[in-house]
């Protein structure tokens, strides 16, 4: 694969990217025109697929609607403070885990296995820990956010180049010097990967924890639109959360790329 | 004997030891009256309560439907999956204007949909199903993508060398080299469709053991779903450590 294109790319390069453009153009157009028959054709019950106009028009209500930005808040909030408190901890146990290596054999394969579970199912169990309001959903959060965290700390710990750490020892850094000077900023890339896969299972958890019970978020909005049986409104949330999900999760990749990279870190 | 001793057994009884330290500490503080017995039930009470899920909540029965599901899920992600990703290294066209999407459609929240789904498969096995279905197909179609156009290019010269039509190389050469990568993603796509799909079970209570745990909490059976809540970890444990076996025994020795 890689060597036919090399003998290719160079001399049909131009060529080659346009005719990629324009093969996502068509493909774009094929579905939205094909969404668009369906909808027409009256074949589904009505407003399962609801037109695009009415998706678009839905976007813009939305999107010009006062309480939204209340709901939003109030689930940023929530998916805020479980990636404090769930990132946090995943950060001190994956540090903890990753230093020592009798700790890590003992307690890693606990995390590894528990990681993959699903989350949800813990939620019963976090209404009765923390009650019906947004502590349970911060909680669901937390708990979502923690594993692949803590995981992806211990894993860039053990990869830390050996100079780095014997550098700090031979300075006689204590070990909470050692954790902020060393650890952590040769620790930067494994760091905002586990949090780019945490903050994208803490909106999951978050959200799914409101559509099951709650009386704010956009997860309520959701399951709320579902109930009412405004299709093109739950369509019109769904993308909003799409891209906010993707979004965030590119912005967190843009502020570890762009920043210039710790000196140290270079070694490693 | 000692590096054995420090290399796996020393860790593992740190490990269980820990564990069963915990649920002693834990029921002793809960008969102590420190934590509230109505919140967080005996541990030796959830350990009962096993017997009575087997034998009062069918949970057996319950565990083969999830299973049912999961296996059709699997299935199709398996057939469908696998063609798209031969399709795709078929035609790098496509390829290139596809792949990129699929990855961020890999990374997005497909399970916050599960209303969509409902209005269009009702409140049904099928809706199950779907949700796991979709959520787990990017993995599968990536690795197929990476097994097939990792095959070693020595491989492929021989295969050449024989006079191999398309068809014959395709079945003789790439798919068997790209088998333990294809697996990788199908292991992969099989606990993101479990998570999903006993997830959704639990979310619109329908199915197996989702629907049980949802029913036991709202029943407030605490022990019931604490315990019933550790059946499905023990699950999905067990199902990992199984699949990672298969995938150890079938990976290339190179």
């Amino acid at each position: 694969m890689a060597q036919t294109d090399r003998l290719t790319a160079p001399t049909a390069l131009n060529l080659a990217t346009n005719s990629v453009v324009l093969l996502r153009l068509a493909i774009v157009a094929i579905v939205l025109a094909t969404w668009q028959a369906v909808a027409d054709s009256g074949l589904l019950f009505r407003d399962v697929v609801p037109s695009l106009v009415a998706i678009f028009r839905a976007l813009v209500n939305l999107l010009a609607d006062d309480r939204f930005y209340t709901h939003l808040e109030a689930t940023a909030f929530e998916v805020g403070i479980a990636m404090l408190v769930g990132g946090g901890l995943g950060l001190l146990v994956g540090l903890v885990l990753g230093a020592n290596r009798l700790l890590g054999k003992a307690f890693e394969p606990y995390l590894y296995y528990l990681g993959p579970t699903p989350k949800i199912i813990f939620f019963p169990v976090m209404i009765m820990w923390f009650g019906v309001g947004p502590p349970s959903k911060i909680a669901m959060g937390a708990i979502s956010c923690f594993f692949p965290i803590a995981l992806s700390v211990a894993a860039g710990m053990r990869q830390i180049n050996p100079v780095l750490i014997s550098v700090g020892r031979s300075f006689r850094a204590a070990a909470w010097q050692m954790a902020v000077k060393i650890y952590l900023p040769a620790m930067r890339h494994p760091i905002v990967n586990g949090a780019r896969l945490g903050l994208g299972v803490a909106i999951i958890g978050t959200v799914l924890a409101e559509t099951k019970l709650s009386n704010r978020g956009i997860g309520f909005l959701i399951i709320n639109s579902y109930n009412t049986f405004n299709m093109p409104r739950m369509y019109a949330l769904l993308i909003v959360l799409f891209a906010l999900a993707i979004g965030a999760n590119a912005a967190i990749g843009r502020v570890s790329g762009s920043k210039p990279r710790h000196r140290l870190a270079g070694l490693s | 004997m000692t590096r054995t001793w420090r290399g796996g057994a020393l860790p593992a009884l740190l490990g269980i030891g820990t564990f069963v330290i915990a649920l002693v500490l834990m029921e002793l503080l809960i008969r102590a009256g420190a934590i509230n017995r109505f919140i967080v039930p005996l541990p030796s009470q959830v350990l009962l309560s096993f017997w009575r899920l087997i034998a009062e909540e069918n949970i057996l029965d319950r565990f083969l439907l999830t299973g049912g599901e999961a296996l059709v899920a699997g299935v199709l992600l398996t057939v469908v999956g696998m063609s798209v990703g031969i399709l795709l290294h078929r035609i790098p066209l496509l390829r290139q204007a596809c792949e990129t999407w699929i990855a961020a459609f890999a990374s997005a929240p497909i399970v916050l949909m599960y209303p969509l789904f409902l209005v269009i498969f009702g409140r049904s096995a099928v809706t199950i199903i779907m949700i796991g279905f979709t959520a787990a197909l990017p993995p599968v179609i990536l690795k197929t993508l990476e097994g097939l156009s990792g095959t070693r290019r020595v491989l492929i010269d021989v295969g050449r060398s024989f006079n191999l039509n398309h068809s014959q190389l395709f079945w003789k050469i790439l798919l068997p080299a790209a088998l333990p990568a294809i697996f990788v993603g199908i292991r992969l796509g099989m606990i993101f469709a479990l998570i999903n799909i006993v997830g959704v079970e639990f979310l619109i209570n329908f199915g197996g053991l989702g629907q049980l745990i949802n029913d036991l909490a709202e029943r407030y059976d605490l022990s019931g779903t604490y315990a019933a809540i550790s059946f499905v970890i023990l699950v999905s444990i067990c199902f990992f450590v199984l699949t990672e076996r298969v995938e150890r025994w079938l990976r290339p020795i190179d």
